[in-house]
């Protein structure tokens, strides 16, 4: 099934997203943030917490305030390493307990110390690629099902009960399970640690409960002789560091976004774009899917008459993770049937536009995300909602496909809810497998109008953004009307420019290659 | 039809039918559903009938139900202070603001005390809306300031008078041990005890809240659940009227 489109206007698109992301990557490169350094920290191996406080807060802090973070983590690290022949986790240890303090130590020659980075970054990123291997092996064994995957979510506020709800979502056919986490724990700038069961609206990302989901996926893996995979949130405040430890503890998909945290959370914009920038690296690193956030942008504006946004967010997404090093395969592009379902034809426009995303991202495993807006109680109604939802999604042969609840809007999915929705899937995937192949479009008819429309619009605003310049163009509203300041929102007095000492080794392509070799 | 003696309606006037679905955390049985049909049986229902039981994996089963239950109500009886609303639309609510007020209408939202559920705060004022509805915020004669969540009352009191607040609407979902009502009627005599009272709508929304608890604890009006923006948003207008005529 394809709708007849211009080749050549995607193209265009394409073109024009690159440029305005060459602007952000031009402008955010002489940036470093305190996530971005904690991140380095945590991949360095330091972990552990003082009276609430995760050591990679305290050793940060303590930086900034002596003004020596321009120089960044890494220096000061490998100069106290060099200095003391202690490991990393040591020298965390004596910072924090005050035995001594980095900047007052001999300053070794740069050369010295960035030998000794490059040295510390090789190892930890090769016992990173050791763990992967063994995760690979694992869905070796577990074959994962064919697309569209499943996804559903839990969100009890309690590890303990989110697991017994995965593990039995994973029985009844989910292939994608994502704990949602606590309200408004993307304003939080540091990841709280331990296993936690109180949490509001959703679970506390924290480095033990992503390992206790972990096991629990596995084991339930092996029950079902099925992969699954294992979703969370790489936003917010400590987007960066949340992906350090989705790498540690094994994770799947990343839902991630460059713009989300600015337009919805109110995060500084060179903030979140450095951070974006590092946390898409480190995935891309280690093979894990992102998953980017357009179901937003339509949810709070007319969905039909704005729907280009979407593309445009798209586009746009697509481009600044290809420049942090993602490839294509990785990058799971957002998009929602958000249309009033009273709309005439409204099926024929959500077919439409799952199926323009599917076609201009052929190889990102596009992620579509299903009707919010018009559930408010009904739950009959909105099960044939979700029904007809799950045949767009596997009419245009979506990747990914995150199912709706019935009870939408009212609480968070009981294990029934769950359950009925995922029958209902099933049933579809089952029983429409071969409409893409089998079905087509009337050349040149209502759809294809609608998509070459859209396709157009979205052009037309990528070419007002790289007019105005993105800071300009988030600052004046061009998404979903929503205005943003550039030095306003969470988190810019976190933003620093980076030193002429500052040393970074995890971006360098040599020492990658080299811990890649030595984990074989 | 005696609305003396009201029963729920299947097929035939007084049938008393109803239908109700749930799980169990055992596996499909005989005695899983014995146990099904003896929940109903305790909860008042007759003429069981257990149409659908299904194993859900990991040792939770579902099973769907109708009977019918031998209760009538007599509506004449019951007695609710209602919100009784005439909505305006969007485009009403806009030029009703810019002539009868002279200027946009400023607006605080928040959850307060430890409560941290947003959501229907959101809801109701971010652009997000609900629905298929738009949040105040997008409503041009609005402003809205979202203070987010666990906000103490104090805040709210100290925020309102900065900038000349007209409505502050509260949130609460908590309601361990009455926690909600203690803060909205905290919030309200703040407001009290600073002389801003009576220049402000004061409007709270929960789950739990209805026109009583506003009654109760010195709030104009109480929203539950399922409220959309624009109901709020018409009482705002309506009540700025109100009070505008009584002025004059």
């Amino acid at each position: 099934m394809k709708l007849n489109i211009s080749q050549e206007q995607a193209n265009a698109c394409r073109q024009i997203a690159k440029e305005v992301a060459l602007e952000i990557q031009r402008d955010i490169a002489p940036l470093s943030t305190v996530s971005v350094e904690r991140a380095i920290l945590r991949l360095l191996g330091i972990e552990g917490e003082k009276e609430k406080i995760p050591y990679v807060n305290i050793l940060v802090d303590n930086l900034k305030e002596q003004k020596a973070l321009e120089e960044g983590v890494l220096y000061w690290i490998a100069n106290a390493c060099l200095n003391t022949g202690l490991s990393p986790q040591d020298v965390a240890l004596k910072v924090v307990s005050g035995s001594f303090n980095p900047v007052h130590l001999s300053r070794k020659s740069f050369q010295e110390v960035k030998n000794k980075a490059e040295e510390l970054a090789t190892e930890s990123l090769s016992r990173l690629y050791k763990k992967k291997k063994a995760r690979e092996a694992l869905k070796q064994s577990f074959p994962p099902s064919l697309p569209p995957l499943l996804y559903v979510i839990v969100a009890t506020g309690n590890i303990y009960d989110d697991i017994a709800q995965a593990k039995t979502a994973a029985e009844q056919g989910a292939d994608c399970v994502a704990v949602i986490r606590s309200t408004a724990q993307s304003l939080l700038d540091y990841i709280p640690e331990g296993i936690t069961t109180e949490g509001f609206g959703g679970t506390f990302a924290t480095q033990a409960n992503y390992r206790l989901m972990r096991q629990a996926l596995d084991e339930v893996a092996q029950k079902v002789s099925r992969y699954i995979y294992q979703v969370n949130y790489c936003s917010g405040l400590c987007m960066a560091e949340i992906a350090v430890l989705a790498i540690l503890e094994g994770l799947d998909i990343m839902v991630n976004d460059a713009f989300y945290g600015i337009l919805f959370r109110d995060l500084n914009m060179y903030r979140t774009m450095v951070d974006q920038h590092f946390s898409r690296y480190l995935l891309g690193l280690f093979d894990i899917i992102i998953t980017t956030g357009e179901d937003n942008l339509i949810k709070t504006v007319d969905a039909f008459k704005e729907y280009s946004i979407v593309l445009v967010s798209q586009f746009i997404n697509e481009q600044l993770a290809q420049q942090a090093g993602m490839k294509k395969e990785l990058i799971g592009l957002g998009h929602a049937a958000e249309l009033d379902p009273k709309i005439p034809d409204s099926l024929l426009w959500e077919l439409t536009q799952a199926q323009l995303v599917r076609q201009l991202f052929p190889r990102s495993p596009v992620k579509f995300m299903p009707p919010t807006r018009y559930k408010t109680g009904n739950i009959f109604f909105a099960h044939a909602l979700d029904t007809i939802f799950n045949l767009v999604a596997v009419w245009t042969d979506q990747r990914i496909v995150l199912l709706g609840m019935p009870t939408e809007a009212l609480h968070t999915p009981y294990v029934q809810d769950r359950f009925l929705s995922l029958e209902s899937a099933l049933h579809i995937r089952n029983a429409s497998r071969s409409f893409s192949r089998e079905l087509q479009f009337i050349r040149n008819g209502q759809a294809d109008k609608r998509a070459c429309e859209l396709l157009t619009q979205a052009m037309e605003t990528l070419i007002k953004i790289r007019e105005a310049g993105i800071w300009n163009a988030l600052s004046r509203g061009v998404f979903s009307q929503i205005k943003r300041e550039k030095r306003g929102g969470r988190g810019y007095e976190g933003v620093f420019k980076k030193g002429k000492f500052y040393l970074n080794p995890f971006l360098d392509k040599k020492i990658v290659m080299q811990a890649r070799r030595r984990a074989v | 039809m005696n609305i003396g003696e009201v029963r729920p309606y299947g097929d035939r006037m007084n049938d008393g039918a109803i239908q109700i679905s749930f799980s169990l955390p055992v596996p499909v049985s005989a005695r899983s559903i014995e146990a099904v049909k003896l929940i109903a049986a305790r909860m008042g229902m007759n003429n069981i009938r257990l149409v659908h039981a299904q194993d859900m994996g990991n040792n939770f089963s579902f099973y769907i139900l109708y009977g019918a239950i031998n209760i009538s109500v007599d509506l004449q009886a019951i007695h609710v202070p209602e919100v009784e609303l005439q909505l305006f639309d969007f485009w009403e609510i806009n030029d009703l603001i810019r002539r009868e007020f002279e200027r946009k209408v400023v607006v605080i939202g928040a959850t307060i005390g430890v409560d941290a559920h947003t959501v229907g705060l959101d809801a109701i004022i971010s652009a997000k809306g609900f629905g298929g509805e738009s949040g105040l915020e997008r409503y041009p004669q609005f402003e809205v300031f979202n203070l987010g969540a666990q906000v103490p009352p104090e805040l709210v009191v100290e925020y309102s008078k900065k900038i000349h607040a007209d409505v502050v609407l509260v949130s609460q979902v908590v309601t361990q041990r009455n926690v909600h009502l203690f803060n909205l009627s905290l919030l309200a005599e703040l407001l009290e005890a600073e002389k801003l009272r009576d220049k402000l709508i004061l409007i709270c929304g929960g789950p739990y809240i209805n026109a009583q608890v506003a009654l109760e604890t010195g709030f104009d009006a109480g929203f539950g659940p399922g409220t959309t923006p624009l109901q709020v948003a018409s009482f705002i207008v309506h009540e700025l009227m109100k009070r505008k005529m009584r002025k004059k």
